[in-house]
C-alpha cells in the first residue's frame, strides 16, 4: 500500500530545497516547474529537475513533477525531460477536460517509446476550476495512467467568485466531488494546500475535515505540516484493536465455515471487513503497527 | 559555439552561478570561486569541463561562483548556461 498523505511542493529552480526535501519524510515530493518558476527560468529549472531526478537517491519517496500546461511553450519539453529522467508521476496543473489528460498521455507515450519504457509514467491531474469539477469523473478515468486527482483551491475559488474561509464551506462541493470521482475511478484523492504557516490550529482542523471526507492526503508547502497530517491520518490504537479483533473473528469464521459473524454483538459484513483491513494497512504503513507481530498472531 | 555571454544559476545556498562567455583562446578557461574550493575545487572544475565537452563546447571562458552545489546541480546550471550561450537546445541523456 502506497501512502499519499503528504505531497510536498518544492520549487523546481531551488537546488538546495530539492536536495534536502526527502529528509523530512514526505510520502511524495512534487518538484514544480509551473507557478513557482518565472518564465525566464523555465529552461534552467527543467534542467535542474532532470538532473536531480537522474542523480539524487530519494529512496521510497514518490517523485512527482508538476509540468507547465501543454498549450504553453514549455509543457512538451517538460514532459520529455521528466519522462527521460524517470519521474514516477506527472502532475498536470489546471486540468479541465479528459482530452487534456489524453494529450499529456500521448506526449508521455511518445517519449517512453523513444527510450523503451512504455507505460512507466503515471499521471495525476490538479483540478482548479468549476469546469474541472464538473468534469472530475471523466478526468479521473481519462487514462489508465491516472493515479490521482487533486484540488487546487485558490484558482477554483477565484473562478467560483468567492474566497477561502477557515471552515472551508466554499470548498465542500469541490472536495466531495473529487473524492467521489476518485473513488469511483479507483484512484487517489488529494486535497489542496493550506498556506498560512502561522495558524497550525486551523490547519489541523482542515486535515481532520479532509480525512473525514475520505481524502488520501494533502498537498503541502512546508515540512512543518508533515507531522500534523501523519498524526491525524494514523489510525488510533482503539481502531487498530477493533480492526484486529474483526479480522481475527473473520479468520476463525472461515476456518469453521460459518458465513455471518458478530463481534461484540454487532454483525460483521463485507464493508466492515474492508474497513478493518484498510485500518491495519494504514497502521502498518504509518509505522504504528508492526507487520511481523500480526503475522505471528 | 559560444557566441554570446550567458548566465545560469543563483548565489543561494546549494546553488552555483555559471557565467559563460566567448573566448579568443582555444580551450576551456574556468575560474572558480567557492567556499569549498580547497576540498572540491578540482572536482567542480572537472564536472564543468565534462558537461561542456559533452555539449560539444570546447572553447569558452567560464566564471563559476559555487555555494555548495551538488554535482547534478553543477551539471544542470552549466548546461543551462551553455544552451543560452550557444542557442542550441540540447538534451543529453
Amino acid at each position: 500500500m502506497r501512502l499519499r498523505r503528504t505531497m510536498m511542493f518544492v520549487p523546481g529552480n531551488n537546488p538546495g530545497m530539492m536536495a534536502d526535501a526527502f529528509i523530512y519524510g514526505p510520502d511524495s515530493i512534487m518538484l514544480d516547474l509551473e507557478d513557482s518558476v518565472t518564465m525566464a527560468e523555465k529552461d534552467a529549472a527543467r534542467l535542474l529537475v532532470y538532473n536531480a531526478l537522474k542523480t539524487i537517491d530519494y529512496g521510497d519517496t514518490e517523485m512527482v513533477v508538476r509540468i507547465n500546461p501543454l498549450n504553453t511553450p514549455y509543457g512538451k519539453k517538460d514532459v520529455e525531460a521528466v519522462v527521460k529522467a524517470g519521474v514516477d508521476v506527472i502532475r498536470m496543473p489546471k486540468t479541465e477536460t479528459a482530452e487534456e489528460v489524453r494529450e499529456v498521455e500521448r506526449e508521455i507515450e511518445k517519449v517512453e517509446k523513444e527510450i523503451g519504457c512504455l507505460g512507466r509514467t503515471k499521471i495525476m491531474a490538479a483540478i482548479e476550476s468549476t469546469l474541472g469539477i464538473v468534469n472530475a469523473y471523466e478526468i479521473a478515468v481519462a487514462s489508465k495512467r491516472m493515479m490521482g486527482i487533486a484540488l487546487g483551491a485558490e484558482d477554483y475559488c477565484a473562478n467560483l467568485k468567492t474566497q477561502r474561509t477557515p471552515e472551508g464551506t466554499e470548498l465542500l462541493l469541490a472536495r466531495q466531488t473529487i473524492v467521489v470521482a476518485a473513488r469511483a475511478a479507483g484512484i487517489d484523492a488529494l486535497d489542496t494546500v493550506y498556506s498560512n504557516l502561522n495558524d497550525m490550529e486551523t490547519f489541523r482542523k482542515e486535515v481532520e475535515l479532509i480525512k473525514a471526507l475520505g481524502f488520501d492526503g494533502k498537498s503541502i508547502i512546508n515540512p512543518r505540516q508533515i507531522e500534523i497530517i501523519n498524526e491525524v491520518f494514523a489510525p488510533k490504537q482503539k481502531d487498530i484493536d477493533k480492526a484486529l479483533t474483526i479480522l481475527a473473528a473473520i479468520k476463525e469464521a472461515e476456518k469453521k465455515g460459518s458465513g455471518v459473524i458478530a463481534v461484540n454483538g454487532k454483525m460483521v459484513d463485507k464493508p466492515v471487513v474492508i474497513r478493518a483491513q484498510r485500518t491495519i494497512d494504514l497502521a502498518i504503513a504509518s509505522g504504528v503497527l508492526n507487520k511481523e507481530e500480526i503475522d505471528n498472531e | 559555439m559560444v557566441n554570446k555571454e550567458a548566465f545560469a544559476g543563483t548565489l543561494e545556498s546549494g546553488d552555483i552561478l555559471i557565467q559563460i562567455s566567448p573566448s579568443e583562446e582555444k580551450g576551456l578557461h574556468i575560474e572558480l570561486q567557492s567556499t569549498v574550493a580547497y576540498q572540491f575545487g578540482r572536482q567542480i572544475k572537472q564536472v564543468i569541463t565534462e558537461t561542456l565537452e559533452g555539449l560539444d563546447v570546447h572553447d569558452a571562458r567560464v566564471m563559476a561562483t559555487d555555494k555548495g552545489a551538488l554535482d547534478c546541480t553543477i551539471r544542470a546550471r552549466v548546461t543551462a548556461a551553455a544552451v543560452r550561450a550557444t542557442g542550441k537546445d540540447v538534451w543529453k541523456d
